[in-house]
């Protein structure tokens, strides 16, 4: 039997460029960077005064009560959701066939801090009875399950910053393996807070070009230093292709393979011999039907760290060999900082726009190009893709060893 | 320290506009927390917690569940605070 096909047929997202899909596509194609001096009064305490906040705060689009009861996290996932399912068409449909993946790297962390401040300062009495719920990492999958009422199953993967990326994979397997017919799959982060900060920049794994935040992330370029900490996240509604047919849905493109491995070799430190993520495209690509050829697009992982970046050019290159010459690469990175969970499913939708509009996104800051980066970088200003039927990979790695690649193609109205 | 109904219900007006979002206005001593003002368990908890700080009272949880309505919660932290 041959495998389900699964389409995407809504995106939302809140990100440090804008508060929905629209305004995020918008900067990023102008090649604007969401990254500022933090505000608040623990930036001082932190060697990092740089971070990418979201654009709009969740209290100018939900209820006050709403906020109370949410994880930052927590309601970037049902402003994401929200916008979303609004754009797929809000389909009427049984809802036992009906999913919800999303992931989060940390989970709950800002409420987790905020609440052990007050249980030091003022003791157990005054802990909100709302803390649990709002710090569980799968409270931002359960809350959007809970106002849709999904009942196939509600599911958080897990893998630091691949988390994204491997929900939308996940959801691609509950739709082929018919437990749904859609899911809601995607992937959020709210860390901008001074323990997490701390933490990050205690691995020198943050750059500490605190004078100028906006040329702070810059993937590729030879003096670039360290990932800046964003926040956000996107949300793809994920579609068996008959259903979306049936129902006249709109069609961005088609989710057509996913590739997952694991190193085996650090923590934290990417693998120098990229086996992991070059057997990760493998996979993709075979999963997709697709070979190296296919593909012309590819959004990649590279944070802007000086050791991860270069370990994925050098994988990607392993991986395509000579066909990595008409593979232009996008560090989506350089403009939205590093939304650690939330990033593999922003990049996710960054490529189904991609493909749906022709368009490469530009990778902003690259002065001067690592020559040890032997990639079609696509610098400073965005590049058009080519007609017809065309195919791209969304690369997405985490601490721990976990990557993640998925694999799209273009809707060419069959 | 005597606290009268009126000014214990205008408390607790502002506590449950604040925790459930519920209009102060239509707060009444008859309305029934759950059924009428969709406070739900955890939120109760919010406003019993809210109401002890204000009013410098203590409501002991085997007492909550008794407190089904605004006037309930009233008569107990004004007999409480006497």
């Amino acid at each position: 039997m041959s495998k389900r096909r699964v389409v995407v047929t809504g995106l939302g997202a809140t990100t440090p460029l804008g508060g929905d899909v629209e305004s995020t596509w918008a900067a990023l194609i102008a090649g604007k960077s969401g990254v500022r001096t933090l505000a608040g009064d623990w930036v001082s305490s932190i060697p990092v005064s740089i971070g990418a906040p979201i654009a709009v705060e969740p209290i100018e689009v939900m209820d006050r009560v709403e906020t109370r009861r949410l994880d930052r996290s927590e309601q970037f996932a049902l402003i994401a959701s929200r916008e979303a399912w609004q754009d797929a068409g809000k389909p009427d449909i049984n809802k036992e066939r009906l999913g919800v993946v999303i992931a989060s790297g940390i989970g709950g962390v800002i409420t987790l801090l905020d609440a052990y401040d007050v249980l030091k300062s003022k003791g157990a009495r005054l802990i909100s009875p709302h803390t649990v719920p709002m710090l569980m990492p799968n409270g931002p999958a359960a809350n959007v399950g809970l106002e849709l009422g999904a009942k196939a199953g509600v599911h958080t993967p897990v893998s630091a910053c691949a988390s994204g990326a491997e929900a939308i994979g996940y959801a691609l397997e509950m739709i082929r393996n018919n437990r749904a017919d859609v899911v809601l799959a995607g992937g959020v982060e709210a860390a901008i807070h001074a323990l997490p900060m701390a933490g990050f920049a205690s691995m020198k794994a943050l750059s500490t070009r605190n004078d100028e935040p906006e040329k702070a992330s810059r993937p590729y370029d030879v003096n670039r230093d360290g990932f800046v900490l964003g926040e956000g996240g996107g949300v793809l509604v994920l579609e068996e292709y008959e259903h979306a047919i049936a129902r006249g849905a709109k069609i961005y493109a088609e989710i057509a393979g996913q590739g997952l491995t694991s190193d085996g070799y650090h923590i934290a430190a990417p693998d120098p011999e990229g086996s992991g993520v070059k057997r990760a495209i493998e996979i993709a690509l075979a999963d997709a039907g697709l070979t190296t050829k296919d593909i012309v697009h590819l959004n990649a992982h590279a944070t802007s760290t000086p050791a991860g970046d270069v370990a994925e050019a050098s994988a990607l290159v392993g991986a395509f060999g000579d066909e990595i010459s008409h593979v232009t690469v996008s560090a989506t990175k350089s403009m939205t900082g590093h939304l650690l969970g939330g990033a593999g499913a922003i990049e996710a939708i960054f490529v189904v726009l991609a493909l749906h509009h022709r368009l490469a996104p530009p990778t902003i800051n690259v002065d001067e190009l690592d020559p040890a980066v032997k990639l079609d970088v696509v610098m400073n200003v965005a590049r058009p893709l080519p007609a017809g039927p065309i195919a791209a990979l969304n690369d997405s790695f985490g601490f721990g060893g976990h990557n993640v690649v998925l694999a799209l193609k273009s809707y060419e109205g069959k | 320290m005597s606290l009268s109904p009126d000014a214990v219900l205008a408390g607790l007006k502002e506590i449950v506009e604040e925790v459930a979002g519920i209009p102060a206005a239509s707060i009444e001593l008859g309305k029934n927390f759950t059924d009428d003002l969709d406070v739900d368990s955890l939120s109760m908890v919010e406003v019993v917690v809210a109401a002890e700080e204000r009013f410098g009272v203590k409501i002991p949880d085997d007492k909550v569940t008794e407190l089904a309505t605004v006037g309930d919660a009233v008569n107990f932290i004004v007999n409480a605070a006497k």
